[in-house]
């Protein structure tokens, strides 16, 4: 399902991606946008592969009875039977790719969202505190809120698309915005725009109410 | 090496008749015989080699000795039960073990949840195709080759990233380098090791 994506993961962080290295929220973002986008699958696994390549240079001995303890336990570890090959699955009908549906489930019916003002609304999603993750609903036409962050914020476009002072974000791009960057992404004309975004800290709403309700809202 | 049963010899060398005169046992081809025959002695070809890589690789991780032999005898059961899953034209036999050692290290330290991508609808499976599975032997070749041939300032950098699962900021506290400059190095060791690969 190669849409046309533009914004994409930067190197760096698919490296830590393929390290094992990214808190779950990143990951999420990360692994959301792989699924979509094919160039960042291919770059993905390069990155494991570059992984294989320093497995091959690491090595400590194992000690002397290491293989034969171990296929002691082969005999109680039969390798597993390819299941049968897998009936096609039926279409499900979602914007979040399976990363993401494994968070959320599949309807956007059933996701509980809060507003946080304008008709905006957005729903936290369940990950290690180490960054936050969320899902935003922006009504077409609509601002998010002028806000701040510390450290970087991810957002993975799902539905719909958002332009602010960085360029246009459609479905499947994937944006970055760093502490400097105090930015105020608009949803464009005809449909609402979903999308997951990540922190590593509370976003900080520039005006006044979103600010006073930050405690509330657990944003 | 004592631990290794005869027949262990005879994969090595059936592998390494497979690939001709190269020196490399073919990796791929023995995880194969594992899925097709559950063949123990292509097991202890692999676990002979690997083993003692993930032992490293989780040492370097920060695991002591004892946690880390445990582990990559793990990681290496987990081979012998999931080989219906290798698919040698997507991932070498050191990619693959890599990534069940990195994921084996998530649960160790207990680290974040690493999700995974979407699996790519293929279809019905289909086995691969041999020009693809040789295509990418030669490329892991390469690759591996080109790691060894980066200065040392810039593997260490790489190697790093990997094994000490540390963001830039405290491997700038380690070595003392400041952030721009490991990023330029990491940088610049991937440019290197992609004109490798042209």
């Amino acid at each position: 399902m190669e849409k046309d994506i533009r914004h994409h993961v930067p190197d760096d962080v698919l490296m830590a991606y393929a390290a094992g290295a990214l808190p779950e929220a990143y990951a999420l973002a990360v692994a959301t946008h792989v699924s979509l986008c094919d160039t960042c699958r291919a770059t993905a696994e390069s990155y494991d592969a570059l992984g294989g390549a320093v497995l091959e240079q690491a090595s400590e001995a194992m000690s002397k009875d290491s293989l034969a303890r171990t296929l002691a336990l082969l005999d109680n570890a039969e390798p597993e039977t390819p299941p049968p090959p897998r009936p096609i699955p039926e279409k499900v009908d979602t914007v979040f790719p399976k990363p993401l549906s494994d968070y959320v489930g599949t309807s956007l019916d059933d996701i509980r969202w809060r507003p946080v003002g304008m008709g905006a609304k957005q729903a936290m999603i369940r990950t290690s505190p180490s960054a936050s993750a969320r899902l935003l609903f922006i009504p077409p036409g609509v601002a998010i809120p002028e806000h701040t962050h510390r450290g970087q914020e991810v957002t993975v476009i799902l539905d719909g698309a958002f332009s602010d002072e960085t360029g246009r974000y459609g479905p499947g791009d994937i944006a970055f915005a760093d502490e400097d960057l105090n930015h105020a992404p608009v949803a464009e004309d005809g449909g609402p725009c979903i999308c997951l975004a990540v922190t590593d800290a509370p976003l900080r709403f520039r005006t006044l109410i979103p600010r006073l309700l930050q405690p509330f809202l657990g944003l | 090496m004592t631990g290794t049963t005869p027949s262990h010899n005879a994969a090595e060398a059936l592998a390494r008749s497979a690939e001709g005169a190269r020196a490399e046992p073919d990796w791929s081809a023995l995880i194969i015989r594992i899925r097709d025959d559950r063949d123990q002695a292509a097991f202890a070809a692999l676990f002979e080699h690997f083993a003692p890589r993930v032992k490293g690789f989780l040492m370097k991780s920060g695991a002591d000795a004892a946690t880390a032999e445990e582990c990559a005898q793990d990681v290496m059961t987990t081979l012998w039960r999931k080989a219906h899953l290798f698919d040698p034209s997507r991932a070498s036999a050191a990619t693959w073990i890599f990534t069940i050692a990195r994921n084996r290290r998530i649960d160790l330290l207990r680290r974040d949840r690493r999700p995974e991508p979407e699996d790519l609808p293929w279809g019905p499976e289909a086995e691969p195709q041999p020009d693809e599975v040789t295509a990418l032997k030669q490329e892991t070749e390469i690759l591996h080759q080109a790691l060894e041939d980066l200065p040392e300032a810039q593997a260490d950098l790489i190697r790093r990233a990997y094994f000490g699962d540390l963001s830039h900021g405290e491997i700038a506290a380690q070595t003392g380098l400041p952030l721009g400059t490991i990023k330029s190095r990491i940088r610049l060791a991937l440019d290197r090791l992609r004109h490798a690969m042209k």
